[in-house]
């Protein structure tokens, strides 16, 4: 049931709507005014080396080795995966373990750095003429410099440039909506760095060969809607700027194809199958960043944002540089912050140790106060309904969160548990505050853990199968090597008695001699 | 009245004999089970069970002499398969009984202690060992089902059993629990 | 350094809260209940305050017998909008008892023995009324004319009426609308004879007639309602379907037989048809939580609400309409279901059509 909205009667652009969503206080004011700085270096980085989607990447130093900026530090393992590279120049003092920058605190591979100071670039990246180079060149140099989505989900951006092979492509969407509240990395670069971005929007329309480039951007920033009008033009694109509704999840992939061009993502299949890429801003930049000037992906735009920090900023900081040494250059914290995140504060991730680092998915940092998260006691659910009004996907969250609660969640993957995107609008709008996400994320890592444990038992009955078949075979080879063997003894001791018959009958002077033969 | 009892006796008994003959009379003879359970086990034949092999322990499971939770390395999820059959009636959940859903394990070695002696390597019944004569072994963890075979084999004791270690793909959210349930269940103990 | 709490996000949250939105429906009615209260005098005020502290009491009582935490549980207002929805829909000048009685009922059978709050089946103030007036036809369908606080009885009257059910007061009883119009028509009489013995529209908008302790005044609660719907408490779609459907289903038959059935206008300003659209259809947690099962259910409130009060033995079927569809509600939550972003109806994965992939790489 999805009417159209009242309002969207008035709306002057030819959008079409989604279903859900909720309006939370974006309070990207805190930041928003301030431009994009950069950051001293720290005195200290580690570059973990699983900072995307897929595989983790091998990592190619040892320790004591010296590595200059922007050097291959850690190669990409299998298809999906990204490279690594050393974000400045120094020493590497460990490849070892550290805390991920993840809610679990679980140690990740990490390469460990103490910047020499000099900040020595190594040499670049080979530059590429995007305006006459093969789509196919453009995609790998994207590869090579270890670009991943940056707007949180880090997919391997070559990957997705790559789909002009499997697909008919003819939409490019950049994603500038930013809808998580708070955060304004996206903004600002957009507002100040405009034709950079249209350079490498332009770059990647060319790798992905399509024929139409919209950038989405929401309501909320003018100045950015501005900027990006302004730059319109790059490698013969024209950008259609479009202004989507501020609304949260705007961002999400699927929805803003739905909004932009009306049409649905089939469940389980990706926006190409309707011809639409997505991309995210940030990686536009990066990818301008790669292709013109041979920069891998060393650094990114971080929202350090949230009443608990002294002064809200949009830094350009180091992959890899600590979350203690970004919250310190912002004036450190102003009160023990209720919550500390790495992203939004819909669907960020929330960390305990301050020394985990940023790493090329992270667009915010936030120290949350109580005041903002608005945690309160759980109660009951009463059936408001409130959850499945505002779900995006057109889940009954209540629903599955009962079916959880009580282990039923076959049931629950029945009713829909696996087309959740984990947006978390349900659990904003809870008026009895339940963890619905958590509860939806459990279900689901429980339902994946259950699923690679049946692989797990069949892999072992492979296993022990092939196992038996080989020893089988070893001791079958070990029988008939007996057997021939024993047939050889028995052949040969025929053959001497018969030897011996015949020396006895034909020549028994020659005996001694023959005997002699026969013991060798 | 007394008229009444009798009646209802005879017909009782009457009753109860029909039954008891059909009971007789249409007697399925219940399939052998042991092959069925003997496909579900993990058919390593690790001996963690104490059993001579999977099927040892299959054909005491049939018999009765073995609870449907006598296979540690084929866990939770074998034993809760294994109950369906053996004990089809029986609340999976009380069959269970005693078996807590464990953390899954694997063998770890201490390179410091390990000869290179391959026993272990030779005992393994997932070859998740991997190693040569002369140098320090190694576990997959991905193949190890933590079944103590290679445990018992070992000179030098050299290898442990630990709980698996979670990876960051591996790791999920705890289910989380309502603050009222838990308060409610503390009043009511 | 406390470490900061590890959940999973959303790290933000709206500012409603479950007793807030309680508060708030409370509020949206308070001026319907001010305005019943100054017309029915003492009696009513005291009447109220019995009917809203036992439910209170009740509410406590329950929660400790049923172990959970009294202190957060009682503070959330819902047992507070029970008692007040139960003493909306008493006869002003019933005994205290039956407010007592009526607000056990609602809150020790209709809710805790479903396991408390959003565990209930059925909307707990409509269990009151209708057990009420099947056992107590009496006392329950005892009217009095609305004569205001001045005129009424005085503190000390008011006092006795309620609590010692004495009879001295002169109330001038009288029947409500619909149980005129009820009795009229079945003793033969015709639409067009009774009407002049109604009270005029006006006076049923504004609340000028005899009837239920808050249910007499149309306009204001249709303001609560309006109120509700702006604040995005409720959606629009119960309150419209139930009124829609009363007033087709009646319009069609007055336009039929004018002679033998109320018009729409009566049906919609009489009895406790605004209070049912917008504060009882639409409690949460006894009514379907998609739109469309919302509107499935308020049709189907609309026309048992019509088809009680036209051809069933009481005069107003609002308590049975309602408890009738919660205990469909399930069976349409289970039927009704939005559709899944990127799936068809039944859950499919929606086709692919725009584009082929051209298989295999180049």
């Amino acid at each position: 049931m999805s009417l159209p909205s009242f309002a969207a009667l008035f709306r002057p652009s030819q959008l079409f709507t989604i279903r859900g969503g909720v309006h939370p206080e974006t309070r990207k004011s805190l930041s928003s005014e301030s431009a994009i700085e950069d950051m001293p270096l720290p005195s200290l980085i580690r570059v973990p080396l699983q900072q995307h989607i897929g595989a983790e990447a091998e990592p190619l130093v040892q320790r004591d080795d010296l590595v200059l900026k922007g050097q291959l530090i850690g190669k990409a393992r299998g298809p999906v995966s990204a490279n690594i590279h050393a974000p400045t120049s120094g020493r590497v003092i460990a490849v070892g373990h550290f805390t991920a920058p993840h809610p679990s605190g679980l140690p990740v591979p990490t390469i460990t750095i103490r910047p020499d100071g000099e900040d020595r670039w190594g040499p670049r990246l080979a530059r590429l003429r995007p305006e006459d180079a093969p789509p196919e060149e453009i995609a790998a140099k994207v590869a090579e410099a270890g670009i991943v989505g940056m707007g949180g989900a880090t997919f391997p951006a070559a990957v997705k440039l790559n789909l002009r092979a499997k697909f008919d492509l003819h939409t490019l969407i950049i994603n500038g909506a930013e809808c998580e509240p708070y955060l304004t990395c996206d903004d600002r670069l957009m507002r100040e760095r405009a034709e950079e971005l249209a350079d490498g929007i332009g770059i990647m329309a060319r790798a992905l060969g399509v024929q139409r480039v919209i950038v989405a951007i929401e309501s909320n920033k003018p100045q950015a809607i501005e900027a990006m009008q302004r730059h319109n033009r790059a490698l013969g694109f024209t950008l259609r700027v479009k202004v989507v509704p501020t609304q949260y999840p705007m961002g999400s992939e699927k929805h803003l194809v739905k909004i932009l061009t009306g049409k649905e993502t089939p469940a389980r299949a990706l926006t190409a199958e309707l011809g639409v890429v997505v991309h995210n801003a940030a990686t536009a930049y990066a990818v301008h960043l790669a292709v013109r000037y041979g920069e891998p992906l060393i650094s990114r735009v971080v929202t350090v944002s949230g009443r608990g920090v002294r002064r809200p900023a949009n830094i350009r900081a180091l992959i890899g540089t600590p979350v203690a040494d970004l919250l310190a250059h912002c004036g450190g914290l102003a009160e023990e912050p209720e919550r500390l995140l790495l992203g939004g504060p819909m669907m960020g991730q929330p960390i305990q140790n301050r020394r985990v680092p940023i790493v090329k998915g992270t667009n915010g940092v936030l120290a949350l106060t109580a005041g903002e998260t608005r945690e309160r006691d759980v109660m009951p659910c009463i059936r408001c309904g409130l959850c499945v009004q505002v779900c995006p996907v057109g889940l009954t969250p209540f629903e599955l969160n009962a079916r959880i609660q009580a282990d039923d969640l076959q049931g629950a993957a029945k009713v829909g548990l696996l087309d959740c995107i984990a947006c978390g609008c349900c659990s904003y709008t809870c008026p009895s505050n339940i963890s619905l996400v958590q509860t939806i994320h459990f279900a689901k890592g429980k339902l994946a853990e259950e699923e690679s444990r049946k692989h797990k038992q069949e892999e072992t009955r492979r296993l022990a199968a092939a196992r038996k078949a080989r020893e089988e075979a070893a001791a079958e080879a070990k029988r008939q090597a007996m057997a021939r063997r024993k047939a050889e003894m028995e052949a040969k001791k025929k053959r001497e008695a018969e030897a011996a018959a015949q020396a006895q009958t034909a020549a028994p002077e020659a005996e001694p001699v023959q005997h002699g033969d026969a013991t060798p | 009245m007394i008229h009444a009892a009798v009646s209802m006796s005879a017909l009782g008994l009457g009753l109860g004999l029909l039954l008891g003959l059909a009971a007789r009379r249409f007697h399925v003879e219940t399939p052998p089970i042991v092959d069925e359970i003997d496909g579900i086990l993990p058919g390593t034949n690790c001996g963690a069970c104490g059993y001579p092999g999977c099927r040892g322990l299959a054909e005491a499971m049939a018999e009765g002499s073995a609870p449907v939770t006598a296979c540690p390395p084929g866990g939770r999820d074998v034993a809760l398969q294994l109950a369906a059959i053996v004990v089809p009636d029986a609340d999976p959940e009380t069959a269970l009984s005693g078996m807590a859903e464990a953390e899954p394990t694997v063998a770890f070695i201490f390179e410091d202690h390990c000869t290179g002696c391959m026993k272990c390597f030779k005992r393994c019944p997932t070859d998740a060992i991997i190693g040569a004569n002369k140098q320090i072994h190694t576990v997959v963890v991905d193949a190890c089902i933590g079944c103590d075979a290679c445990i018992e084999v070992c000179p030098t004791e050299a290898i442990v059993k630990r709980v698996k270690p979670t990876t960051l793909r591996g790791w999920y959210w705890t289910k989380p629990q309502s603050a009222f349930d838990a308060d409610s269940r503390e009043n009511a103990a | 350094m406390t470490a900061p709490l590890i959940v999973s996000g959303p790290h933000t949250h709206r500012v409603f809260t479950v007793s807030r939105t309680m508060l708030a429906v409370i509020g949206a009615l308070t001026p319907a209940t001010v305005f019943g209260l100054y017309q029915f005098g003492w009696p009513a005020i005291f009447l109220f305050l019995v009917t809203v502290l036992s439910a209170w009491a009740f509410e406590i009582a329950c929660l400790w017998v049923a172990g959970r935490p009294v202190a957060s549980f009682a503070r959330d207002g819902s047992a507070l909008l029970s008692g007040w929805l139960v003493a909306m829909t008493l006869p002003p000048y019933a005994p205290w008892w039956v407010g007592v009685l009526g607000a056990g009922i609602a809150i020790v059978i209709g809710k805790h023995l479903f396991g408390g709050l959003g565990q209930n089946l059925f909307n707990p103030a409509m269990v009151a009324r209708a057990m009420l007036l099947v056992a107590l036809p009496v006392q329950m369908t005892t009217w009095v004319a609305p004569v205001g606080l001045m005129n009424g009885p005085d503190f000390w009257q008011g006092l006795a009426i309620t609590f010692s059910g004495a009879q001295d007061f002169d109330a001038v009883s009288s029947a409500s609308t619909l149980s005129l119009v009820k009795s009229q028509l079945d003793a033969g009489a015709s639409m067009a004879q009774i009407m002049p013995d109604l009270a005029d529209l006006r006076d049923r908008l504004i609340g000028l007639v005899p009837g239920s302790l808050g249910e007499t005044s149309t306009i204001l609660l249709l303001l609560g309602g309006l109120a509700l719907i702006s604040m995005r408490i409720i959606t629009p779609v119960i309150p419209l379907s139930v009124l829609g459907t009363i007033a087709a289903l009646s319009g069609l038959c007055w336009l039929i037989a004018p002679d033998r059935f109320a018009p729409p206008v009566l049906h919609l300003t009489a009895g406790s048809t605004m209070l049912c659209a917008f504060f009882i259809a639409t409690d949460y947690v006894t009514s379907p939580v998609t739109a469309m099962g919302k509107m499935i259910y308020g049709i189907a409130i609309g026309a048992l609400i019509f088809v009680i009060r036209t051809w069933g033995s009481f005069p107003e079927g609002v308590a049975f309409a309602v408890l009738l569809m919660n205990a469909c509600t399930p069976l349409i939550e289970t039927y009704v279901r939005p559709r899944v972003f990127g799936r068809t109806r039944t859950g499919k994965p929606l086709p692919i059509k725009t584009t082929k992939p051209r298989g295999g790489a180049r």
